[in-house]
């Protein structure tokens, strides 16, 4: 368990006639660091150390799915990435038309997607013109800031070496 | 009956708050959590941990039926929801009845009735509050109707919308066609729900809230709180009372809030949502919410009281332990919204691992958090870190220790709104009170913290 604010309160309370400037506590599965901040002010630094044992539901635990290998980015096309990482989309909403698809013409401002990261939604631009080869992730998919969502096949004197290897 | 085990079927700083509430009750708590908060501060705190679902909202803190299987596997006694996920879904509500678990809210018939804007909006004029002028768009023809009396700019809002989402703003009869097409697909999409309404546009209003807490039989108000800043309107900063409103406005709002919540036998914490117009000093109900609100901390720190407390009381069936008379408000209390988030890059997401955290202590000072040196903020849930929680004697003196706070308030390895708080607390406008839903806008038009160089 950790300490209450009320606990902390305390401590301050005996701080502030000892005129000490820092207490450290060690307890078994907490550690609190209080300093005093200025002329009035302090401040506690606290970690709860205790990890929690899981129990599991009746359900039985689904197996997560391994890391697919990363695929390699084939000579010549061009990997889209997120801009943050979340969780992929590639319509504007459930159920509505994709933004594009395989064998779409998009332009460097083109948007091929959204990722939702803490509910917030931000736009995939494909960042080079060309022509979609080919979706890595599937909607609904959660992209880490290295994902591949998309492979971009570029078209002629667009394909400056900017990109290079991911 | 008596609540000796809670399965607390929420995250973040929520879910720490009433594991916090529980542990001060000798309630046992069991954390149900997702596989991205198994190991995060609530899980921690908890005296107990069981793995609700994969970490997409949709698999786990979302699902009725795993909160209610969980429930059961752990031997709860009675779940309580937090604010935002299921909190307010009747289907939880009914699921946790026929499993025989206590839901730590209002009965389904409420949920319902205050779930749907309409109805919601039938109710509060039912119990004598005012409305904004407005009514049901079944078509073109009767939202053109509609509009002809409430006049324009107007407000087309989804039904089953809330909390700012399903809302467009009408210009003009031009607009109207586009506008309702918009957001009648738009509100099918979100809330599987196409209805639409269409309400008068208040150009300054403020955003004013009653917090009530009924037992079914009788009810008490708790006080206002003021939510007028706002962006897209997700609240950043909350205070209680609302400042700069006559004496009797406080008492008008109280009592409308009272009227409702009685005209529902209103049973758990409950928050009356009102707008008051500037122009106008006029109010009117908007919506209700059926749930405990992110901001109660600031009416806790005028009152005295555990909402959580309380309202695991009337969970249990117990009547009020508190009379009207005995609501005294001491103070102003203050509320910043610390998220992860960069205001400076309008307000990108900044999820990762938190390195360190130093929170400000002291008489006054409260932070209400999940995180701490070592925690993940991951991608899946919204941005909301840690609450600073700040009581002074007036406002000018709540304002002026949560600038001292702030100052000693750390947060590294991921992007905080702290400094937009620090500016937000320097502002004249903001300082003198009774700012509008409109001020944030121009707040930031005139910071462009894009421009500013920011710590």
């Amino acid at each position: 368990m950790d300490l209450t604010p009320d606990d902390v309160r305390d401590v301050l309370r005996a701080l502030d006639s000892s005129g000490l400037d820092e207490l450290h506590l060690e307890l078994a599965d907490l550690t609190l660091t209080v300093r005093r901040a200025g002329a009035t002010g302090w401040t506690a630094e606290q970690h709860v150390l205790r990890r929690p044992v899981v129990e599991r539901g009746d359900e039985p635990a689904v197996a997560a799915e391994p890391d697919r290998p990363r695929a390699a980015v084939p000579e010549g096309l061009v990997a889209v990435h997120p801009p943050l990482l979340g969780t992929f989309y590639r319509a504007p909403k459930p159920g509505a038309p994709p933004f594009v698809e395989a064998g779409d013409a998009v332009a460097e401002e083109t948007v091929v997607g959204i990722v939702e990261t803490m509910k917030m939604m931000t736009p995939v631009h494909a960042g080079v013109r060309g022509t979609v080869a080919e979706f890595r992730l599937r909607d609904g998919e959660f992209a880490d800031t290295g994902a591949v969502l998309l492979l971009v096949d570029p078209a002629p004197g667009t394909a400056g070496p900017g990109g290079g290897p991911q | 009956m008596r609540i000796r085990r809670l399965l607390v079927a929420n995250r973040g700083e929520i879910a720490a708050r009433v594991v916090r509430t529980c542990a001060r009750l000798g309630i046992e708590s069991v954390l149900a959590a997702s596989d991205a908060d198994l190991d995060q501060l609530p899980a921690r705190l908890a005296d107990r941990v069981v793995r609700l679902g994969p970490a997409p909202a949709a698999q786990s803190y979302l699902d009725p039926a795993a909160v209610v299987r969980a429930a059961v596997a752990v031997g709860a006694d009675a779940v309580h929801p937090g604010y935002g996920f299921l909190s307010e879904n009747p289907a939880l509500a009914r699921a946790c009845a026929d499993a025989g678990v206590v839901f730590v809210g209002p009965d389904v018939a409420t949920l319902l009735a205050v779930g749907d804007k309409l109805t919601a909006r039938s109710h509060a004029v039912a119990a004598g509050l005012p409305v904004v002028p407005g009514g049901e768009a079944a078509d073109l023809a009767g939202a053109r109707a509609v509009a002809a009396e409430v006049g324009y700019p107007l407000l087309v809002k989804a039904v089953s919308g809330g909390g700012g989402r399903g809302m467009k703003l009408v210009r003009s009869a031009e607009e109207l066609p586009a506008t309702l097409d918009l957001a009648t697909s738009e509100a099918a999409a979100a809330f599987g729900d196409p209805r639409v309404y269409l309400e008068r546009y208040v150009a300054s209003g403020r955003h004013v809230e009653v917090q009530v807490l009924g037992d079914g039989t009788s009810a008490v108000a708790l006080g206002d709180r003021d939510c007028s800043v706002q962006r897209r309107y997700q609240k950043l900063f909350e205070e209680a009372p609302a400042p700069l409103l006559p004496a009797a406005v406080h008492a008008e709002l109280a009592a409308a809030a009272l009227a409702l919540a009685t005209h529902l036998g209103y049973r758990g914490l409950g928050t009356v949502e009102l707008l008051y117009d500037r122009d106008r000093q006029a109010f009117y109900f908007l919506e209700m919410n059926a749930r405990i609100q992110v901001e109660h901390p600031v009416t806790e720190l005028v009152t005295g009281l555990d909402l959580v407390a309380e309202q695991l009381a009337v969970a249990e069936g117990l009547a009020l332990r508190i009379r009207q008379e005995d609501v005294v408000l001491t103070g102003h209390a203050v509320e910043c919204r610390i998220n992860a988030e960069d205001w400076a890059h309008d307000f990108r997401p900044s999820p990762g691992r938190v390195d360190r955290v130093v929170l400000p202590v002291g008489d006054g000072i409260r932070v209400d958090t999940h995180v701490q040196g070592g925690s993940v903020v991951p991608p899946y849930y919204d941005s909301l870190l840690a609450k600073l929680v700040v009581h002074g004697t007036d406002r000018a003196d709540a304002l002026t220790r949560a600038r001292a706070a702030l100052e000693l308030l750390r947060i590294d390895g991921v992007v905080t709104t702290a400094p937009l708080h620090r500016a937000l607390l320097d502002d004249a406008e903001f300082a003198a009170g009774g700012v509008d839903t409109a001020f944030f806008e121009r707040f930031l038009q005139a910071r462009r913290p894009d421009l500013v160089e920011v710590p």
